[in-house]
């Protein structure tokens, strides 16, 4: 119980690792930032191309779409990382996790909103063209609206699933939290960073995990 | 050599495929069992306490709902890192593998725990009412009424997440567990080209790639008419 | 009167401050069906449910042919269950199994029958009900009143003592109700004792032996279907009966 404790417990380690770590959460903040707002971005583009009239559009969409949620985000991301270099295109680690986890998270928010988006009847699109609204003024003011309330837990909880991806860009060397940590934990011997990494993630996400079981209690018969 | 030579050679070399096509199998074969064995251990455990929940004792659906909150909301390599590096202090040395199903094991009961549960929520109170008035007991209808039209319900995002959780074996690299990633890795430092990788990618969507045509067929949704 | 096979006795129900049921005295002699009528939020149903602790009793106690269902530990509830056959509003068929397979399972996972006895009873109930050629089909095939039906032969093949049946037309379409209502009337004339909380005034005054009205919770008045529907005695139950008949 006491090794228990020095281990993993120890404050006097955590209190001495801190200033890494918090360098650590901040790259950790920029690369949500950078991923989760693309990602939005990306993602409802791809739904629309998945949605479109035209087959052309929609097919590719749904193969890109497919195959990105077929391959792990960390093969993405080393493939990037390690293999566009050979192809001369040389990229820094922070670029390599933005690039590889945007892809990879467009695919995830492009379905969540083609589901929401497909949740809003017809009628909804019919009554705002019926009123003089161009489709594209239909789909932002009148469906778009509509389709993300609708879809708002299974957004909150994709986000979430993206804060913890970026833990991933430690692997590439990318001095993020979970980076840091390790780090931290290779150079005094002992577990308490990584604890404490554990728990900063904890601080910010276990109350997204609550709201996300608050929102989504029942299943959809 | 022209551009598009030249980037078919460092991508697609086939040389490089043949000579590491067996390696590669291998690499398959140990991510498609350790795939195995976190399912099996995540639905398992996932489904029991999701049916513990249900009993209603307030200290045991406390915990239950604490681990399916730190399951949910710790990223894997934290855990696995702990583990793996943080647990041989204390005398306890685990296998990566074994590391590596047990993370990822207990992330997937987290979330297969909250989806059953879901599902539980959602059978109307009247198939608990029929059940009971016949005289089944509680477990009895637990078993027989409620928990087969949970688990239908649970299906479709049960498969999603059981694909997002085993793709995870590709953590398995970084505590050196031999899955395709790892393999691919390794092959690309020998060879100094970029053909392994595109191997490894291409032997990930062989492998996941039935999964995801499998939430699509999900997709089209069936439902009981009531 | 006869032998009585359901007996509530100062059966009170609270939710909360909400009195719900306010001592009642009601026996229901073997062979007998009762039928119960009263406005919406009466507490016909919780009457009803009392009757096997789907909704657990206040105070008072509920008697099936003479052994107290409300004193009893919850093992033998389960067992005790088995003498009251309960038809809902809403059917409530498993939706996850045919017909066939709704009827059995109890009859195997709480009487104990073989799958073999408790299939050829749950044929032959289905039998009994118009339904033996829909055994198979699944409650989604099945139209309200088919669906009702085999509810009905869910509760009989346990072989209950006494029926309940809380509105058991009242989410059929009205072409639907006739079919439901006659297999209730073969009940009756096979001798099984009867509760049932309807609309069907017609039903009543060919089937019912007593007819019984409630508002808030009590049972205002009592009497035979006719006396009841031509001459009612209290000022409520000739509101609600000229209310119901516009
Ligand atoms: N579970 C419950 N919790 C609180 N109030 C209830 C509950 N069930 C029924 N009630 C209330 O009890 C009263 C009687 O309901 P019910 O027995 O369903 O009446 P009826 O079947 O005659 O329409 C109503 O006021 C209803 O709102
Ligand atoms: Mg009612």
């Amino acid at each position: 119980m006491e090794d228990f404790i020095r281990l993993f417990l120890n404050v006097e380690v955590m209190l001495r690792t801190w200033p890494l770590l918090k360098q650590g959460l901040w790259m950790t903040a920029q690369l949500c930032a950078v991923v989760i707002g693309l990602g939005l971005v990306g993602g409802l583009f791809l739904s629309f191309l998945a949605m479109a009239k035209s087959r052309w559009l929609r097919w590719p969409a749904f193969v890109v779409i497919d195959v990105l949620r077929a391959v792990p985000p960390l093969v993405l991301l080393i493939f990037i990382y390690s293999g566009l270099p050979f192809a001369g295109l040389d990229i820094s680690p922070f670029a390599a996790v933005a690039v590889a986890f945007f892809l990879n998270n467009s695919a995830y928010y492009a379905e969540i909103y083609r589901a929401g988006i497909q949740s809003i009847p017809a009628g909804q699109t019919e009554a705002a063209r019926a009123t003089g609204l161009t489709s594209a003024q239909a789909m932002a003011y009148v469906v778009l609206p509509q389709a993300v309330r609708n879809v708002l837990p299974d957004l909150l909880s994709n986000t979430v699933e993206v804060v913890k991806l970026t833990s991933l860009a430690s692997v590439v060397s990318l001095a993020e939290l979970l980076y840091s940590a390790n780090m931290a934990r290779s150079l005094t011997y002992n577990s308490s960073p990584l604890v404490m990494a554990a728990l900063i993630y904890l601080a910010f996400l276990w109350p997204l995990v609550r709201l996300v079981s608050r929102y989504q209690r029942k299943l959809a018969v | 050599m022209d551009g598009l030579d030249r980037f078919l050679n460092t991508f697609f070399n086939g040389a490089i495929f043949a000579r590491y096509l067996p390696d590669m199998l291998a690499g398959v074969w140990v991510t498609i069992w350790l795939a195995a064995a976190v399912i099996a251990l995540g639905l398992t455990l996932g489904l029991l306490l999701a049916c513990l929940r249900s009993y209603g004792n307030r200290v045991v659906n406390l915990c239950i709902i604490v681990f399916a909150d730190l399951g949910r909301a710790l990223p894997p390599l934290v855990l696995i890192l702990i583990m793996y590096f943080g647990l041989p202090g204390l005398g306890v040395r685990l296998s990566g593998p074994l590391v590596l199903i047990l993370v990822l094991g207990f992330v997937l009961a987290a979330f297969a725990e909250e989806i059953f549960w879901a599902g539980l929520t959602s059978v109307a109170r009247g198939q608990w009412e029929a059940g009971r008035a016949t005289g089944l007991g509680f477990t009895q209808t637990l078993i027989h009424v409620a928990l087969p039209q949970a688990i239908r319900l649970a299906i479709p995002p049960l498969v999603n997440r059981v694909l997002a959780i085993s793709k995870m074996t590709a953590l398995g690299s970084v505590i050196g567990v031999s899955e395709i990633l790892a393999v691919a890795s390794t092959a690309q430092s020998f060879t100094g080209s970029a053909a392994p990788l595109t191997m490894g990618a291409i032997a990930y969507v062989i492998v996941f790639l039935p999964l995801v045509i499998l939430t699509r067929i999900l997709e089209h949704r069936y439902a009981w008419k009531v | 009167m006869t032998r009585p096979m359901l007996e509530l006795v100062g059966l009170n129900k609270r939710f909360g401050d909400l009195t719900v049921l306010h001592d009642i005295h009601l026996r229901v002699g073997q062979g007998e069906l009762v039928f119960v009528i009263g406005p919406s939020g009466s507490g016909k149903s919780t009457m009803l449910r009392c009757c096997n602790r789907l909704e657990e009793p206040t105070s008072g106690s509920v008697l099936i042919d003479g052994a107290d269902i409300t004193a009893c530990s919850p093992r033998a509830l389960n067992k005790m269950r088995l003498n009251l056959g309960m038809v809902f509003q809403g059917f409530h068929l498993y939706p996850h199994m045919d017909a066939v397979g709704n009827v059995m399972l109890a009859q195997v996972k709480a009487l104990g029958r073989s799958k073999d006895e408790a299939r050829a009873r749950a044929l032959e109930m289905l039998d009994r009900v118009g339904l033996r050629h829909k055994s198979d089909a699944m409650p989604s095939a099945l139209s309200g009143g088919q669906q009702q039906r085999v509810a009905i032969a869910r509760a009989l093949a346990l072989d209950p003592k006494v029926m309940l049946f809380d509105e058991p037309t009242s989410a059929l379409d009205p072409e639907l109700v006739g079919s439901v209502l006659a297999v209730m009337k073969d009940l009756r004339t096979s001798g099984m004792t009867m509760l049932v909380v309807s609309h069907e005034m017609g039903f009543a005054r060919e089937a019912a032996d007593r007819v019984i009205f409630m508002d808030g919770g009590v049972i205002v008045e009592e009497g035979q279907p006719e006396a009841i529907f031509t001459n009612p005695q209290a000022e409520r139950t000739r509101a609600f009966l000229s209310r119901v008949r516009g």
